[in-house]
C-alpha cells in the first residue's frame, strides 16, 4: 500500500493543531503539526482506528419517555451506525436500573450498551 | 409532611434549583449542620444533566467520563443519603425578600401557595436559552422554531423527534451536540449557520458532531427569513459581512426544513433574584458576589449557571459547594461580621466577565473565574493591585468558550489594596 497523509484536527485542547499523519501500509510513519504529547497519540489514533462512545435512547413497552444508554466503551467509527440500529431495534421491559446491560457484544465490537438512568423516572 | 396550601416551612438554608448547583448545595450545607430545603421546580432532580445524554461530565471531578444523568445519578444518591435535607419538587419559587432576620420565599406548587422563611438562601436556578424574539428573525410563527435545548428535552427526555429535516442556527455546544442527536435519531440535519466569522462550539464538538456526520458549517451566515403558516415550511439563509455581521443582499439562499433550531446563547435565570433586588453584573448576566458567592443582600448566595454561564459542571458542582457550606455557616453563626472593606475585582484588558466582582474577606482563598474576549495562545493572566503584580498565571491557550480558573492564595489577595485589576494577554506583552 502507498503512503497517505490524513489531515486530522486535533481535538484535545482548544488550540485545535491541524496534524498531517503519515501512514504506510496501516502504520503510522509520522505526526506533524502537534505542539505536544498527547496531539501525537490523538492523531495516531484517529488516523489508524478512531473511536467514539455512542450515546443513545432505549424505548420502553407501554411508555413514550426513552432510557439513555451508552457503551461501556468507545467502538470503532465505522460501526457507530450499526451500533445505533441494534439500539433502536431493542425494547426494554420496565424496571431496568441505571448501569443494567441493555446489549451485550453490541454490533460485534466486544463492548456493552448500559442504562444511564434508571427506568423508574430520575430515580 | 405537609398536608395542604397556605403553610410556612421553616429550614436554616433554603436552596432553590436542584439541578448540579443546587444538589451540591444542599449536601454540602446538611453536612455543615444545617437543617435544608432544596426546592425544584420540574418534577426531577438533575436539572439540564437528566436532557444531557451524551458523555463528557466528571472526568475533573470523578476522574472518568460520564454522560449527564449518571453525574446527575450521583449527585441524586448523595442528596437522598444525607441527613437533614428535604426536597420539594414542583415548587416555583415566585419571590424572595428579606424580612427582619430572615428571608421569606413564596412559591407556587400543585397545593397552592406555599412560604419558606430561612436563615439564608442558595439561589441555583440555572440559565435560559436566548430566544428567536432575542434575535430577532423575521416571518410568521409556524411550529417547528425552538431552542436547542427544548428540543434536546423533547427528544431526550420525552422521546419525540422535534423533525425530521433540520437547520440550526449557531454553533454553540448545545447546537453542535443537538446536531449529531438528531442525525443520530434519523433524522436529516442539512447545516448550521453561524453569524460569527469563527464557531462557538468545542473544537471536539465540531469534529465528533459536525465532520463525523457530514454535517457543513456554514460561517458569516444567518437566518434571515421564517417561512410556513401551520408548520415551518422553509428558512430564509443569508451571508452577512464579517465585519458588520449585516446580512448581504443578494446572497439569499431557500431551504426547505421542517425544523429550526436555535442555539444562539445563554443568559443567567435570574427572575427570583430581582424579586429580591438583588444587584446584576451586566457582565455576566448574574448577580455580583463577594468571595463567598454572597449577592447585595446579606444571607443569599448564589452558584453554578445563574452566578455565570459554565462550560463544565464539574465547576458548577464545586461552586455549588463552596456556596452550600458558606450559606450554611451563615444560619448557624450567631452574629455576623460586617464586611465593610470591600475590595472590587475589574475585568481589565480582555477579560469579558469575571467572579467574584468584589472581596469581602482576605483571609481564605479565594476563587477567580473569568472569560476571556479573545484567543490568547501562550497566555497570561495577569492580577495587578496599585500597580504591582499580585499574581500572573500562564496558560498554553485561553478562548472565550472555556472558562478560566485561578485560585488566589490569601497572601496574595492581601498584597492588594483597593482593586484588583484582572487581564489576559499573550506574554511577553508589557513585560
Amino acid at each position: 500500500m502507498a503512503q497517505e497523509i490524513r489531515d486530522i484536527t486535533c481535538v484535545q485542547c482548544p488550540m485545535g493543531c491541524q496534524l498531517k499523519v503519515t501512514i504506510d501500509d496501516g502504520e503510522v510513519v509520522s505526526v506533524e503539526g502537534n505542539t505536544c504529547p498527547r496531539g501525537r497519540t490523538y492523531g495516531e489514533r484517529e488516523a489508524t482506528c478512531p473511536e467514539r462512545v455512542v450515546t443513545s435512547l432505549v424505548s420502553v413497552a407501554g411508555d413514550s419517555r426513552p432510557v439513555p444508554c451508552k457503551t461501556v466503551a468507545a467502538v470503532p467509527k465505522e460501526l457507530v451506525e450499526q451500533v445505533l440500529i441494534e439500539i433502536k431495534n431493542t425494547r426494554l421491559e420496565p424496571g431496568v436500573r441505571v448501569g443494567d446491560v441493555l446489549i451485550r457484544d453490541v454490533a460485534g465490537t466486544g463492548v456493552d450498551v448500559i442504562a444511564t438512568r434508571g427506568y423508574v423516572p430520575f430515580k | 409532611m405537609i398536608a395542604s396550601a397556605n403553610q410556612t416551612l421553616t429550614c436554616d438554608v433554603l436552596v432553590i434549583g436542584a439541578g448540579a448547583a443546587g444538589c451540591a448545595a444542599a449536601t454540602s450545607a446538611a453536612r455543615a449542620g444545617a437543617s435544608v430545603i432544596l426546592a425544584e421546580r420540574g418534577e426531577f432532580l438533575g436539572g439540564i444533566l437528566q436532557q444531557c445524554i451524551h458523555n463528557g461530565f466528571g472526568l475533573h471531578r470523578f476522574g472518568e467520563e460520564l454522560t449527564g444523568p449518571e453525574y446527575a445519578g450521583r449527585d441524586i444518591v448523595e442528596v437522598n443519603r444525607t441527613s437533614g435535607i428535604d426536597v420539594h419538587l414542583g415548587w416555583i419559587a415566585l419571590s424572595l425578600e428579606r424580612d427582619g432576620d430572615s428571608l421569606a420565599a413564596t412559591f407556587a406548587c400543585t397545593l397552592g401557595i406555599m412560604h419558606v422563611r430561612a436563615a439564608s438562601v442558595v439561589l441555583a436556578c440555572g440559565c435560559r436559552e436566548r430566544t428567536r424574539s432575542q434575535v430577532g428573525i423575521a416571518g410568521g410563527r409556524p411550529a417547528g422554531v425552538m431552542c436547542a435545548g427544548t428540543a434536546q428535552r423533547l427528544i431526550n427526555v420525552e422521546g419525540a423527534l422535534v423533525g425530521r429535516r433540520v437547520v440550526i442556527l449557531g454553533s454553540g455546544d448545545i447546537g453542535l451536540i443537538m446536531a449529531r442527536r438528531m442525525t443520530w435519531e434519523g433524522a436529516k440535519v442539512l447545516c448550521v449557520c453561524e453569524l460569527m466569522d469563527q464557531p462557538g462550539g468545542l473544537r471536539r464538538n465540531i469534529v465528533q458532531c459536525l465532520e463525523d456526520n457530514d454535517i457543513p458549517l456554514y460561517l458569516s451566515r444567518t437566518v434571515t427569513r421564517v417561512i410556513g403558516r401551520e408548520r415551518l415550511e422553509a428558512v430564509e439563509l443569508t451571508d452577512v459581512d464579517p465585519a458588520t455581521r449585516k446580512p448581504i443582499p443578494g446572497t439569499e439562499q431557500v431551504v426547505e426544513c421542517d425544523a429550526l433550531l436555535l442555539s444562539v446563547g445563554l443568559v443567567p435565570e435570574t427572575t427570583v433574584a430581582l424579586t429580591a433586588g438583588i444587584q446584576i453584573d451586566p457582565a455576566t448576566g448574574g448577580p455580583a458576589v463577594d468571595e463567598s458567592l454572597q449577592t447585595s443582600v446579606p444571607g443569599v448566595f448564589v452558584a453554578g449557571n445563574e452566578l455565570h454561564v459554565h462550560d463544565l459542571a464539574d465547576y458548577v458542582s464545586e461552586e455549588g459547594a463552596l456556596a452550600g457550606e458558606r450559606a450554611a455557616s451563615w444560619a448557624l453563626a450567631s452574629d455576623h461580621v460586617d464586611k465593610s472593606v470591600f475590595m472590587r475585582v475589574i475585568a481589565g484588558e480582555n477579560v469579558g466577565s469575571i467572579t467574584p466582582q468584589h472581596i469581602g474577606d482576605a483571609t481564605g482563598e479565594v476563587v477567580v473565574r473569568l472569560r476571556s474576549r479573545t484567543r490568547v495562545e501562550d497566555a497570561v493572566i495577569r492580577f495587578e493591585s496599585a500597580g504591582t503584580t499580585i499574581r500572573s498565571v500562564r496558560r498554553r491557550i485561553v478562548v472565550p468558550s472555556e472558562m478560566q480558573t485561578v485560585r488566589l492564595k490569601p497572601d496574595e489577595v492581601q498584597k492588594a489594596t483597593g482593586e484588583i485589576v484582572v487581564s489576559v494577554v499573550a506574554r511577553g506583552e508589557g513585560e
